[in-house]
């Protein structure tokens, strides 16, 4: 008696890449703006990007339903951790509360690659990355989606700083300024859309920096 | 440097090889001084061995109308199974090393010892170079991690909550042999669902110092040397070789590192940062953290060889 094969997925992708990079004062989240499907493109214009907390901004490619129900729920619990503790929530507290928030559903996860940028309680920038059930590490840059395994070892050529585990420790902050860095991701996305199907239409970064944040668009090839 | 050249070949047959030998047209294509270079090939020409094709079981029957006239057809037996055509690669799986990783833990004189690599990876894709392996629980037990990392990142920091918990009910601290059973026993509950755990619980408390091994099966092992992981067969080679109840603390550290070292270098899922943490009675101290590709320079330093020609740059063209 062969195993009954499902013949409905509760899944889709949706595509996209997104891409998060940590300074010493400054962090920059970027995420294309192309929504999938199969062979089709359902929107030129949607934004993968959300912002969490006053210094928190999460950027997430998959499939674009249980991020939205993700951003609901963390928006959700921030409230009531503001109402709670007077105050807003850190980046590495939204980290580990994402974290957990993933690994409630390991059963029948959220299909969601998720890059978590900000400012920690220093100010240092700070980047959280994680897999689609929870695991999640800091790191000084990251990349996640369709275009992840190419952007990835161009962000490790130019940004690979020394490993958090050595001992004695080396100073792993990017020595980039924040324009450079905003520069390394417009190139890194014009890259990654010339090779990758489901990368392209429009970049929309955004700069966490002690001033605020601030938003900025750059068109990309459209095939 | 690959280099595109015309040549001239011949081709001979000599016994059962064809040796080929290939002339470089031009002369400056090559920069020795002077020589053409010149190679050869050998090709063994092959024969195919066909008996086993003939079919050696005779014909029930002594006589069959139909048959009269036909030669045997080569005869194959056939699995018996629902899936042919992927049978095999079911199989392949089912014995294909899980936990892509390095960890290792062991008790000596002094204490334990917990090393581990950094490497994650999915599939053939390495995720990660700096994932931290060994987990706090609290200032006195580490966690190894193996498997899923998600679940070992969730079910370490739960036991050290659950451990936390202990203390502040019963006023003192939870037992190695304790913390591990409450770890073993929320796996078991969750056996078959598909969770990925192969963690050591290292630590040291008032019986002195304590090591286990559980797993997501819901096993658990108290013992003396344990390596989890893809790489554990190499690490347990360099590990069991050098191992002495009575090391010093630099010993052991220096036994663990270089058996994290190994199992980087012959096994691809392991690789990053080696660390060593070292669990006494005041507690558990992380002692070093090296990347492994300085290690194999270290330990296998580049002795400058002996040089007997000398390429040298022809001026002019």
């Amino acid at each position: 008696m062969t195993k009954q094969q499902a013949n409905w997925s509760p899944y889709d992708n949706n595509g996209g890449s997104c891409v998060a990079v940590a300074g010493a004062d400054y962090c920059v989240v970027a995420a294309d703006t192309r929504m999938s499907t199969g062979y089709s493109i359902l929107t030129r214009d949607y934004s993968k990007i959300c912002k969490l907390a006053d210094k928190c901004v999460m950027a997430s490619s998959g499939f674009q339903a249980d991020v939205k129900a993700l951003q609901k729920l963390l928006a959700a619990r921030h409230l009531i951790y503001q109402q709670q503790h007077n105050k807003q929530m850190s980046c590495p507290a939204m980290g580990q509360l994402l974290s957990n928030t993933l690994y409630y559903k390991r059963f029948f996860p959220y299909y969601s690659f998720n890059v978590l940028g900000g400012l920690d309680s220093e100010g240092k920038g700070c980047v959280f990355t994680y897999d689609a059930v929870g695991s999640y590490e800091r790191v000084g840059y990251s990349s996640q989606g369709s275009g992840s395994t190419l952007i990835m070892p161009f962000l490790d050529n130019q940004l690979k700083s020394p490993s958090p585990l050595l001992l004695p420790a080396l100073d792993a902050v990017t020595p980039l300024s924040e324009s450079e860095a905003v520069d390394l991701v417009k190139t890194v996305f014009a890259s990654a859309t010339e090779r990758d199907i489901y990368t392209g239409d429009k970049l929309e970064i955004v700069v966490i920096n002690a001033e605020g944040i601030r938003r900025e668009y750059i068109e990309l090839r459209k095939d | 440097m690959a280099v595109g050249l015309d040549f001239n070949g011949t081709a001979q047959q000599v016994n059962n090889f064809v040796s080929v030998s290939i002339q470089f047209d031009k002369p400056g294509a090559c920069k020795a001084r002077g020589s053409d270079l010149r190679v050869h090939f050998k090709f063994i020409k092959m024969k195919l061995d066909t008996s086993g094709l003939e079919s050696t079981a005779p014909f029930f029957g002594s006589s069959n109308e139909l048959l009269d006239g036909f030669s045997a057809a080569p005869f194959f037996e056939v699995p018996n199974t629902t899936n042919f055509d992927g049978f095999q690669k079911e199989a392949i799986q089912m014995v294909k090393p899980a936990k892509g990783t390095t960890t290792l833990a062991f008790i000596f004189k002094e204490g334990v010892m917990v090393a581990a690599d950094s490497r994650a990876s999915m599939g053939g894709y390495i995720s990660s170079q700096s994932v931290k392996k060994i987990i706090e629980i609290n200032p006195y037990m580490l966690g190894t991690m193996a498997g899923g990392a998600a679940d070992c990142q969730f079910w370490h920091r739960n036991l050290g909550i659950k451990c936390r918990l202990h203390e502040l009910a019963n006023k003192r601290r939870i037992s190695v042999t304790g913390a591990s059973k409450l770890l073993a026993n929320i796996l078991y509950s969750y056996r078959g669902m598909g969770l990925s755990v192969g963690t050591m619980i290292a630590g040291w408390d008032e019986t002195g110092p304590g090591l286990y091994y559980v797993d997501s099966e819901g096993g658990r092992l108290k013992g003396t040397r344990f390596s989890v992981g893809s790489g554990s067969p190499y690490a347990y080679g360099v590990l069991d070789n050098g191992y002495r109840y009575d090391m010093s603390i630099e010993e052991a550290a220096e036994l663990a590192r270089r058996s994290i070292y190994h199992a980087t270098f012959r096994d691809g899922a392991s690789g990053g940062v080696a660390s060593v943490y070292y669990v006494g009675p005041d507690g558990w101290k992380k002692l070093s953290g090296d990347d492994v590709g300085e290690l194999h320079y270290k330990y296998y330093p580049v002795t400058p060889s002996t040089v007997e020609q000398e390429m040298v740059e022809v001026a002019g063209a």
